[in-house]
Parts: C-alpha cells; sequence; structure tokens
C-alpha cells in the first residue's frame, strides 16, 4: 500500500493485456454505472456508502484516507 | 445554405443489358456508393475484380455528416490511392478543450508518436472524401451505375439476382457475391428480412455547419453542461474551407423540424460563440442515433459492410472509419475465394473478425454516450465528480470520455492467426493491425505501411542480406506458392538482395517497433495486420501460417 494517495490513472486487472491506455478506466466507470442500474437516488446512496466504507477497510491506511476526504470534500 | 462546396452531379446512363434487354452476371455487384462501397470498389479492382457499384443518387453526401478521419482508415485509404488527397485537403488538430460549467478543466494535445507518416486523426467534410473516391472508382474501371435501385434481392445458392429500378424502368442482373453497403437503413437487410438488434438512444443532437468568418483556432473544444446550454453538451470541430462542425445535445422532447430552422438554430450559436463574430450556416441537420449490430455479416453470397451490419454512437467517429476497415477485411478474402485458393468459409472469418471489432466500437461509443449524456441521476453525479477532480488530478483526466478516438481493433483472438512459439515483447502480436515506420527504399525515404498490403508478406529482418546463400532461394520460393508470399528483406544497413526487395530500417524504428532481432520473421496479411512470427526462418512453419490464414 503506498503512504501517500494515488493520483495518477491506476486501473489495471491483474492477467489483463491492454492495448489502448484508456480501456481499464473505462472499464472500471462502466463497471461503476452498471453497479447503479435500476436503482433508485436513494438506493444508489446507500451502494455508494457501502462502497466507500469496503474500499475505505480495504485501503486501510488512515493518512491515505484523510488525504483523500480532504480532496473529496474541496470544492463541494 | 451551402456556400463553400459544389455538389458534383454524376451522370445516368442507360445500363447495357437494360437496353440490350441481355441478362448478365459479375463476380461483385455492391450497392450504396458511400465511403465504405467504394472503398470496397476500388479494393475490388486493385486485385483485378470486375465490380459494378449501384447507388440510388446521383452526386455526394448532402452536408458534412461523417467528418474525422482516423490514422487507420488514412492508411487504409494510402492504399486505396486517395490518402494524400483526402489528408492534404483536411484539418489536422492536435488540441482539445474540456469546459465544465463556466470552466476550462483542462486541455490535452494529441501530438502524435513521430515516425508515422499518418496523424491520429483529420476532420473533412464526407462529400470531400466521396468525391475523391468516385474520381478513384472511374480511374480503376469500376463499373459505376447511378440512379440504379435495387427493388429487389433474391438468393441462390452460388450467387444473387438483383432487380433494379432506374429512370428508364426495370432491369435484372446477377452476381456471384452481393456487398451490401447501403447504409444504416439498409433495403438489402430487410429485403431478406434480417434482424439487426441493439438499442435507440433516446437523444436528439442538431448539428451546424457554420463558415466563420473570423479567426478561431483549430482546435476540439467540447463542453460539459456550459452556460449557453444549460444541462446538455455542445462540440465543436474544424473543418475544411473554413466550416465549423458545432453539434447540440437538444435532448428527447426536442422537435427536429423546429430546431432546424435557422431563426432557432442561429440565437444558439451566438450564444456558444458569445460575441458578435459573423459566421454563415451552410447546414444543419438534426439526428438522433442507435447502436446495433447484425449477428452475422456474412449470410451465404451477400456480405455486409458499414452501416448496413453495424451502427455506433457518433462519440469517437467510429462509423466511417469501422466500415472503410470492413472492406479492407473482405476484400482480398473474397479474391482469394473468387480464384479457388480459398474455401467460401474463409469469408466467414470476415464476419467474426468484424463483429469483434465492431462489438469493441459498439463497448467504445457506448461508454463515451452514457459518459457525455448521464441516464441517471446517480450516473450524473459520477460523471460532474470525474470532471470537477479533472481540474487538478490526472487519474480523473483519464476518466473524462468525450469519445475515444477511433482506433483499430487487434484481431488477438482470431482464428487465422497462429500463435507464438517464440517469446516477443510489444504490442505487435498475432492479430496486430501493423504499426508504421520509415525505411529507406532505393536511397529514398519511404514508410513501411507504404510497402505492405494487398497480398500476404514476410518481413525478414536481417543485416546480412549479401550473405543469405540458399535461404534467399527458400525466400524466392514463397513467392511462387499457389497463395503466394512476397519476401521483403528489414536491414539496418543499406544493402540488396537479388530478386528480394530491402528495405532500410532507416532508425532502427521497425526492428524496435516489432521487438525483432537478427533472423526474425513476420508473416503479414493482404490487410496490414500480423497473422504470425518467429524468431527464426522455417518455411514449412510458414507454409503452415499462410494455410491456417486462408483457412486451407
Amino acid at each position: 500500500m503506498p503512504l501517500t494517495l494515488t493520483l495518477t490513472p491506476n486501473f489495471s486487472e491483474p492477467g489483463k493485456r491492454y492495448f489502448r491506455a484508456f480501456s481499464p478506466g473505462d472499464d472500471f466507470y462502466e463497471m461503476l454505472i452498471e453497479a447503479h442500474r435500476d436503482l433508485s437516488d436513494e438506493q444508489s446512496a446507500m451502494l455508494n456508502a457501502k462502497l466507500i466504507l469496503l474500499l475505505a477497510n480495504h485501503i486501510g491506511d488512515l493518512s491515505v484516507l484523510r488525504e483523500a476526504l480532504g480532496h473529496a470534500r474541496d470544492g463541494v | 445554405m451551402l456556400k463553400t462546396y459544389t455538389y458534383p452531379k454524376y451522370e445516368y446512363q442507360q445500363p447495357q443489358e437494360q437496353k440490350e434487354r441481355s441478362a448478365a452476371r459479375y463476380p461483385v455487384v455492391i450497392v450504396g456508393a458511400g465511403p465504405v462501397g467504394m472503398a470496397a470498389a476500388i479494393d475490388c479492382r486493385l486485385q483485378g475484380i470486375p465490380v459494378v457499384l449501384l447507388d440510388e443518387d446521383d452526386t455526394v453526401s448532402i452536408g458534412s455528416r461523417g467528418v474525422c478521419y482516423a490514422k487507420r482508415a488514412l492508411e487504409i485509404l494510402d492504399r486505396l490511392g486517395v490518402g494524400d488527397r483526402v489528408v492534404e485537403k483536411g484539418v489536422s488538430w492536435n488540441v482539445g478543450r474540456t469546459f465544465f460549467r463556466e470552466e476550462e478543466v483542462f486541455n490535452f494535445n494529441l501530438l502524435p508518436e513521430p515516425d508515422h507518416k499518418r496523424p491520429g486523426m483529420i476532420n473533412l467534410q464526407q462529400y470531400y472524401l466521396e468525391q475523391y473516391l468516385v474520381e478513384r472508382c472511374v480511374e480503376l474501371g469500376v463499373d459505376m451505375r447511378w440512379k440504379n435501385r435495387v427493388v429487389s434481392v433474391q438468393r441462390m445458392s452460388d450467387g444473387v439476382r438483383l432487380t433494379i429500378e432506374t429512370p428508364d424502368g426495370t432491369y435484372g442482373i446477377e452476381a456471384d457475391w452481393l456487398i451490401a453497403a447501403d447504409g444504416a437503413r439498409s433495403p438489402i437487410r430487410k429485403q431478406m428480412n434480417l434482424e439487426v438488434d441493439g438499442k435507440v438512444f433516446m437523444d436528439r443532437f442538431l448539428i451546424a455547419d457554420v463558415v466563420m468568418k473570423a479567426d478561431f483556432p483549430a482546435e476540439r473544444w467540447f463542453w460539459f453542461d456550459p452556460p449557453f446550454h444549460p444541462n446538455q453538451s455542445v462540440l465543436l470541430h474544424r473543418q475544411a474551407d473554413s466550416v465549423w462542425r458545432i453539434d447540440f445535445q437538444l435532448g428527447w422532447d426536442a422537435d427536429p423540424e423546429e430546431e432546424k430552422k435557422p431563426a432557432n438554430v442561429i440565437p444558439r450559436i451566438k450564444a456558444m460563440l458569445g460575441d458578435e463574430r459573423e459566421f454563415e450556416l451552410e447546414w444543419v441537420s438534426v439526428y438522433t442515433f442507435q447502436c446495433r449490430r447484425m449477428q452475422e455479416f456474412r449470410h451465404g453470397r451477400v456480405l455486409f459492410v458499414g452501416d448496413a451490419a453495424h451502427q455506433v454512437s457518433p462519440f469517437g467517429a467510429r462509423g466511417a472509419n469501422s466500415g472503410i476497415q470492413d472492406t479492407d477485411n473482405l476484400v482480398w478474402k473474397l479474391k482469394l475465394v473468387l480464384d479457388g485458393k480459398a474455401p467460401e468459409r474463409l469469408l466467414d472469418t470476415y464476419s467474426t473478425e468484424r463483429v469483434a471489432a465492431a462489438d469493441e466500437n459498439l463497448m467504445n461509443s457506448t461508454r463515451s454516450t452514457d459518459f457525455i449524456t448521464p441516464k441517471s441521476n446517480t450516473s450524473r453525479m459520477f460523471r460532474n465528480a470525474v470532471l470537477t477532480l479533472a481540474e487538478h488530478h490526472s487519474f480523473a483526466r483519464a476518466l473524462v470520455n468525450s469519445g475515444r478516438l477511433s482506433v483499430p481493433a487487434f484481431l488477438a483472438d482470431s482464428t487465422l492467426n497462429t500463435a507464438d512459439a517464440d517469446e516477443f515483447s510489444g504490442a505487435m502480436v498475432p492479430g496486430a493491425p501493423m504499426d508504421d515506420a520509415p525505411v529507406g527504399v532505393d536511397g529514398k525515404k519511404a514508410w513501411l505501411l507504404d510497402q505492405t498490403g494487398n497480398r500476404f508478406q514476410l518481413l525478414y529482418f536481417t543485416d546480412v542480406a549479401e550473405r543469405l546463400g540458399g535461404k534467399l532461394d527458400e525466400l524466392r520460393g514463397l513467392s511462387m506458392d499457389p497463395v503466394p508470399v512476397e519476401p521483403v528483406i528489414v536491414s539496418e544497413k543499406a544493402g540488396a538482395a537479388a530478386g528480394v526487395r530491402v528495405l532500410h530500417d532507416l532508425q532502427h524504428l521497425v526492428a524496435r517497433r516489432y521487438d525483432a532481432r537478427e533472423g526474425s520473421v513476420y508473416l503479414l496479411r493482404p490487410d496490414q495486420h500480423v497473422v504470425a512470427r518467429w524468431r527464426k526462418f522455417d518455411a514449412h512453419k510458414i507454409r503452415a501460417a499462410v494455410a491456417r490464414a486462408t483457412c486451407n
């Protein structure tokens, strides 16, 4: 796990070969939008909350999470 | 309207068969003289196939329509002999600016990788491309029949019978093979009761060609949710002759007839330009689009290409570009089948390879559409979050999807490939569209892609071209085979070899891009795709790979 928040493109899937730089990011974005398909706004908000908790636990490092929270709060 | 271009009118002549009431049969008949049908016709002539091209109209595309031609399409147009005209007339652009509401969130420079002949993309009105293709068809002796509308298609076991309507009535002809390039609404597809599956996007877009009198940079500007057109997207692109393409998202509820009226279009453009810059409207249209494809592109003796076979959203310019790639894939296979050098099932691989490419195009254009026109509050929230983060963070800029540049598919899963048995790195895997590089030919600077195509070829990398001995006989022997393979030596030293062309790898870029060493060989398809490669020359393995690549 890195000690600081990664802000450069970082998506990939082990064992998968990408011929185009935009593909892994687009793969992720499609998965994300697809996960919300047919949900109400309230259901989507719940999905997002659960997703953040799952990913936060996976990252674990509170200094990284603090940095991410700062960037997310910025300008909102 | 329309002041920068005069539409040619191509002369209708009564077909000989109709005049003489005689029967005629042709090896290949193509329906539809758009960019894709004409690319197919030219390719047929380059392969020596006599070809009849039918079109119900007698001029080129009305309005600019397809305006972005990507690198791979330009390389194919080079092979067809119109690349220079298209690129000279077209506009190259490198800078793209992305705006979100009032702010420019970032800009990018497409600065292409150096040492390729063609740029990533040029902009050119479709009517210019069509005009150049018509002229090339005429030069190569394509039997072009304007004002010839197909009214019925009858399938036979060994061909098709067509009934055609002209200003002089109807007549019939037969073809061994029919190429249907008759567009998104394909009358041939309907005649044959074939399905095309997919979805309609519930959105409308206004496109306008505008002649701008004042200077404006040759850049692509894309607005998400701008103040002058709230909640929708707007795109500005430059074309030839100081004509600009402006594309406004309107939403599904817009009335297309009302929106097309200059009285409604002009205020939108004025609001966008934000000043008193002078402009004139050349052409306006309102479009919707579908993302869909046929299950199979081959139906017996009928081969579907371009929009007739598959339709994508316009974001990413994957319509005409992918259609031209269809014909690139098809025509060499058709030639081998017509000559009895390959079984008909080689043409099934046209379908499987181009269906896979169509799926990739559909996926990419659908993703762009979903980003540009989000379908739910949550989707819009994520899109806006990406755009907000994009101002400061490169990871978010990579997620902004205002249309991914049309790039060719890697046919890595094709059954025509021979899998690697040796270790190679880099992207030139079996199934890869070839990378270009500068080469020297007889002391002159040239391009690798201009030295390839139209036949199978073997690139043999060696710096001792003069001392190949018996291997030279083996190399030359390949060109005597029933499906000939032209040997081409690629050498880092200028050299010569009796009876074999030598390309001088001036900047060592061919070897680098193909991860080649002394003795490496690459087998190339007539459509400039890698189909097999080895670290050592072995004529037996090469012949087996050619057999596999031709379904023999």
